[in-house]
């Protein structure tokens, strides 16, 4: 990780040597807290919550309680308000989510408790998402229409058409949401998705959003993608789009809000390209130290609630510790808990079969 | 009678009227072409998809997640290899959810050489197909076969691959779809588009009875006491014709259309073995790390102390390809006086 942190400048260079503008600059932010108190405050609380999963999962593996880490400290800032935005539910009425390996935040925004993605870490039998069987931060949760997340990047903007083209029959403002990263853009799945969601007279409601965190592990995006904002990929479909500063939980907030209620309403694609930080790198197999030289979203964020006068340096402090604790004390029971066992491989091979070796 | 693509026609037509199939798609599925093999002609949920293999099978698990029913035409099944990784995501979204999510969808997608199809229209897809956990794999070797498996196929909250030997496509069944009219030209005339407009055309669909074959059973098309012969796909009938021209010289073979290649019907297999003594299984995808090896390697393992000769496997050549020319493909992929040959070979065996 500390690899990550020396290499933190690469982008930039490469994007002034290609004399492309910097960064920043493409990106839409506001300094305005142009939303209600309690609606900022809780935001807040989310993202400190959801960071301090993130560290308690990274603790865990460091300790040997996990076989790998994956996970989305950094995008809490674009991942609460999208959280918060959706339309919980079961069936094609309410939103399907195909989400990436980042979205821990979102899950908690979504009103999802922690210690389902502490056992995921810790592989036990009771691991909601997949019993054990998959890496952290690899949800599925059928209630909320949370289908499956994959290890193999971008294949889910390949299967986003499908849920989408069912909500459209059915009608309602039920949407499909699929989120992934810049590197991923590259695989043909999100060229897709693009052609899928806009063929003529039958677009379909999907809120495309690729969170950019110019980083493929330890690609710099500049080296891999001549394409200066990703969101300019929909214009060729005739697709709304828009680059957002993914760090600024109140642009994201509004920012997406103003997404949804299209897609909800006109049924057709939207693609949103948010900037986001990535603060422990790709995952454990870099390290997952802390990324000194990224923004961090949250202490910005902290700033201007403070600055604003609706949040102390020490209730801030107070909210960190308070989940920090409560994490710890899930993980600890958490690591008593019984694995699966071995016997249970055959179980869920086929829908509706009891498990069995079948050449047994 | 009716051929494959009729009867696979037939029983989409049921399956969107009957049994909940919500979308069959896929390139040039819908009108006015309604499938290159003319499988999908007058059907009402078809519709033509963007020529994107991956997007196809993406979109198929998208529908099958949000509670349609699709049955997803891959054109050729030479064109599927570039969805591999989906098709793995496919069959482990039920596992890997611990449970959770199920898919029940249909992939179906014309298998096999023998219609001098050059490089890219001959590949064989069963030897992969059976390496994905969590499908079911189904070929059938009669228009009434590929019916009844099709039903079922629609029937299932699995993944299901549909493979259709193509080289069948137009062979004319010998035994009526339930329902179909008896009269030899009037299916035809109800259910193929015409030649030119088909703008103003609809299907006038005969009334099609449920005539499922559950998946995992199969048939016994010939008995026999020297041999036992398993195939499926284009050369199930070669093995029967060849075990009918072996019978002139007064050699008994029992011939199995294995009909589902997972879950496959090893009780008719062992049942059979048991009771001649000597295998030969047949089936034309190159023949390294064929499905067939792993039907060699459970006889062995389970059935050693029964066999009078060594199991045997004749499938396709380990070749990249099966090129154009007649001699090519015949040289490629098991011909008639092959599996004769090596039904001889082995009756010839003596312990």
């Amino acid at each position: 990780m500390a690899r990550d942190a020396k290499k933190m400048s690469a982008p930039a260079k490469a994007a002034k040597s290609a004399g492309k503008a910097p960064f920043k600059a493409l990106v839409t932010h506001s300094e305005e807290l142009a939303l209600d108190k309690a609606l900022l405050l809780s935001m807040h609380d989310t993202m400190v919550k959801a960071r301090c999963l993130e560290e308690r999962l990274i603790a865990m593996y460091k300790t040997g309680h996990g076989y790998f880490w994956i996970g989305g400290p950094g995008e809490e800032a674009f991942n609460v308000p999208l959280g918060l935005l959706i339309k919980k539910g079961q069936g094609p009425a309410f939103d399907y989510l195909h989400f990436h390996y980042r979205q821990s935040a979102t899950l908690l925004a979504m009103g999802e408790e922690g210690v389902g993605a502490i056992r995921q870490m810790k592989n036990t039998a009771g691991d909601p998402y997949s019993g054990g069987r998959n890496f952290a931060g690899h949800f599925s949760k059928k209630d909320w229409n949370l289908v499956p997340v994959s290890s193999p990047i971008e294949v889910q903007y390949a299967m986003a058409p499908g849920t989408a083209l069912v909500q459209k029959r059915h009608g309602g403002d039920g949407i499909t949401i699929v989120t992934g990263g810049d590197a991923g853009t590259a695989e043909g799945d999100f060229a897709s998705c693009l052609v899928w969601a806009s063929r003529p007279g039958q677009e379909l409601p999907v809120l495309i959003i690729v969170t950019n965190n110019r980083w493929g592990i330890s690609t710099p995006y500049e080296q891999t993608q001549g394409v200066e904002k990703i969101s300019d990929r929909g214009l060729a479909f005739g697709m709304k789009t828009k680059t957002i500063d993914g760090n600024d939980p109140v642009s994201s907030y509004l920012e997406l809000k103003e997404a949804m209620e299209y897609v909800r309403a006109e049924r057709k694609p939207y693609l949103v390209e948010a900037r986001v930080s990535r603060l422990y790198g790709h995952s454990s197999a870099s390290g997952a130290n802390f990324a000194t030289a990224e923004a961090d979203c949250i202490s910005q964020f902290e700033a201007r609630l403070e600055k604003a006068g609706l949040l102390t340096k020490a209730e801030a402090k107070a909210v960190r510790e308070r989940y920090s604790e409560q994490f710890a004390d899930i993980a600890r029971a958490v690591k008593e808990e019984p694995f699966p066992d071995g016997s249970s491989i055959w179980d869920h091979v086929f829908h509706g079969e009891p498990g069995r070796d079948p050449l047994a | 009678m009716a051929n494959m693509a009729q009867a696979v026609r037939m029983a989409l037509h049921f399956a969107e009227e009957n049994l909940g199939v919500t979308d069959i798609f896929g390139e040039d599925v819908g009108m006015p072409l309604g499938g290159v093999f003319t499988c999908t002609q007058g059907l009402k949920t078809t519709w033509n998809s963007p020529l994107d293999e991956r997007g196809i099978i993406g979109t198929a698990m998208g529908i099958a997640m949000a509670g349609g029913k699709p049955v997803a035409e891959i054109q050729f099944c030479d064109y599927i290899y570039n969805t591999i990784d989906l098709l793995k995501l496919a069959g482990a979204t039920h596992w890997s959810s611990n449970g959770q999510w199920n898919l029940p969808m249909v992939v179906m997608t014309p298998v096999g050489s023998g219609i001098r199809g050059s490089i890219y229209h001959s590949h064989s897809v069963d030897a992969t197909a059976t390496h994905i956990a969590g499908w079911k794999i189904v070929m059938p070797s009669t228009p009434l076969d590929a019916y009844g498996l099709l039903l079922s196929a629609c029937k299932e909250t699995n993944p299901v691959m549909f493979l259709i030997p193509k080289a069948l496509m137009r062979i004319r069944g010998t035994e009526l779809i339930p329902g179909e009219p008896t009269e030899d030209k009037a299916l035809s005339r109800l259910i193929d588009a015409p030649l030119g407009d088909r703008t103003k055309w609809a299907a006038q669909w005969p009334t099609l009875e449920d005539a499922s074959i559950p998946l995992g059973k199969a048939k016994t098309v010939r008995a026999g006491s020297q041999l036992t012969v398993v195939s499926y796909g284009r050369t199930l009938p070669l093995c029967a014709h060849a075990a009918d021209a072996v019978a002139a010289d007064g050699l008994d073979v029992e011939v199995i259309d294995l009909r589902t290649l997972w879950p496959y019907d090893w009780e008719a297999i062992k049942a059979s073995v048991e009771k001649t003594g000597r295998v030969l299984f047949v089936n034309e995808d190159t023949e390294v790390t064929n499905f067939g090896e792993h039907l060699v390697r459970r006889t062995v393992d389970e059935l050693f102390f029964k066999l009078l000769a060594p199991p045997k496997l004749l499938a396709g050549k380990f070749v990249p390809g099966i090129g154009l020319a007649d001699p090519l493909e015949a040289a490629s992929v098991p011909q008639q006086s092959d599996i004769e040959q090596a039904m001889r070979a082995l009756i010839a065996v003596q312990p």
